[in-house]
C-alpha cells in the first residue's frame, strides 16, 4: 500500500512517455478511445493499421508482463448488468465526448486544453457520484 | 512502416504503464473516485507522472514537425459543447460502475478473466452505437 504511489508515478511517467512517443514520431494524439472508436465506427479507416498496431502494443506488452511478475487481480465486478452498463456507458460516453482519460486527461491536460480539462473534472465528478450513489447507498458495487 | 513502429513502441509503453501503475485494478480507481470511502490517491500520481512528459513532449512540438513527417495537430477549438458535457457524464459514470476507461479496459485484455471480456464487449458495442445515440441527441436537444 505504502509503495502504491511509486508504481503510480512510475507507470504514470510510461503512459507519458507513449504518448510522447506517439506525439512526436507520428504527430498523433494518444487518446485510447478515440483510436479504439475510429476503427469501431468506420471513422479511422484510412488510419487502421497504424491504430491496430498501436492496439496490438496495449494489448501485448502486459501479456509478456505476465509471466515475468505474475498475474494481477483487478478486483473487476462480477456482477453482468453492471459490467455491460459500465461498458456502454464508456463506449458512448467517450466517443461523444471525443476523448477518455488518455485523451482528454493526460493529452489535454498537459497542453492546457481547455476542453481536455473541463471533460476531466466532468468525468471525475460523474464518477464520484456514481461510486457513492452504487456503492454507499445502493450497495452494488 | 516506420510509422507502424512507432505506434507499436507508443502502444508498448501506453499497456505497460497502465499496468505498472495499477490503473488496470478497478480497485484503485474506483479507490480513487470513493472520496467517502477508503480513498486511494494513486491516480492522481499516475496522472502527475504521465503529464510531465506529454508537457514536454508538446513544448517540443513548437516549430518542428513529427518524425515521420505530415503536421502536429492544431490546437483544437476551445468550444465546451453539450457533447462534450453529456460525454462526460455519461463516461464517468460508467468508469465509476465498472472502475475501467477505454486505455485499461485493452491492457487488461490478456489477464482481467471473462468480467473485463464482457466489459470490453459492451464497450465496443457502445462505440459502436456512439454516431447514433449523438444524432438522437442533435434531434432533442439544439447543441448550444
Amino acid at each position: 500500500m505504502q509503495t502504491d504511489w511509486i508504481y503510480g508515478l512510475l507507470g504514470g511517467l510510461m503512459i507519458g512517455m507513449g504518448g510522447a512517443v506517439f506525439l512526436l514520431a507520428n504527430g498523433r494524439i494518444m487518446g485510447a478511445s478515440g483510436i479504439l472508436g475510429g476503427l469501431v465506427d468506420g471513422s479511422g479507416r484510412n488510419t487502421a493499421r497504424e491504430r491496430l498496431v498501436f492496439l496490438a502494443g496495449v494489448f501485448l506488452l502486459p501479456l509478456l508482463m505476465t509471466p515475468l511478475f505474475g498475474p494481477i487481480d483487478t478486483h473487476a465486478p462480477t456482477n453482468i448488468a453492471v459490467l455491460v452498463a459500465g461498458g456502454l456507458l464508456v463506449g458512448v460516453g467517450t466517443r461523444i465526448a471525443n476523448g477518455c482519460t488518455s485523451g482528454h486527461g493526460v493529452c489535454g491536460i498537459s497542453r492546457m486544453n481547455l476542453r481536455g480539462i473541463v471533460a476531466t473534472v466532468f468525468y471525475i465528478l460523474a464518477g464520484g457520484l456514481t461510486v457513492i450513489l452504487f456503492r454507499h447507498i445502493l450497495g452494488v458495487i | 512502416m516506420q510509422r507502424l513502429i512507432f505506434a507499436l513502441l507508443a502502444g508498448g509503453l501506453f499497456g505497460m504503464g497502465l499496468r505498472v501503475s495499477g490503473m488496470t485494478d478497478t480497485a484503485k480507481v474506483q479507490g480513487w473516485l470513493d472520496i467517502f470511502g477508503n480513498w486511494d490517491p494513486t491516480l492522481a500520481f499516475v496522472m502527475g507522472g504521465a503529464i510531465i512528459p506529454m508537457a514536454i513532449a508538446w513544448r517540443l512540438t513548437e516549430g518542428r514537425k513529427p518524425i515521420v513527417g505530415g503536421e502536429f495537430p492544431a490546437k483544437p477549438d476551445q468550444k465546451l459543447g453539450r457533447n462534450l458535457v453529456v460525454g462526460s457524464v455519461l463516461f464517468g459514470m460508467g468508469w465509476g460502475l465498472a472502475g475501467l476507461c477505454p486505455g485499461p479496459a485493452v491492457a487488461s485484455l490478456s489477464y482481467g478473466g471473462w468480467p473485463h471480456l464482457v466489459f470490453f464487449a459492451a464497450m465496443i458495442l457502445g462505440m459502436w452505437a456512439a454516431p447514433m445515440v449523438r444524432g438522437e441527441l442533435d434531434r432533442r436537444i439544439p447543441a448550444e
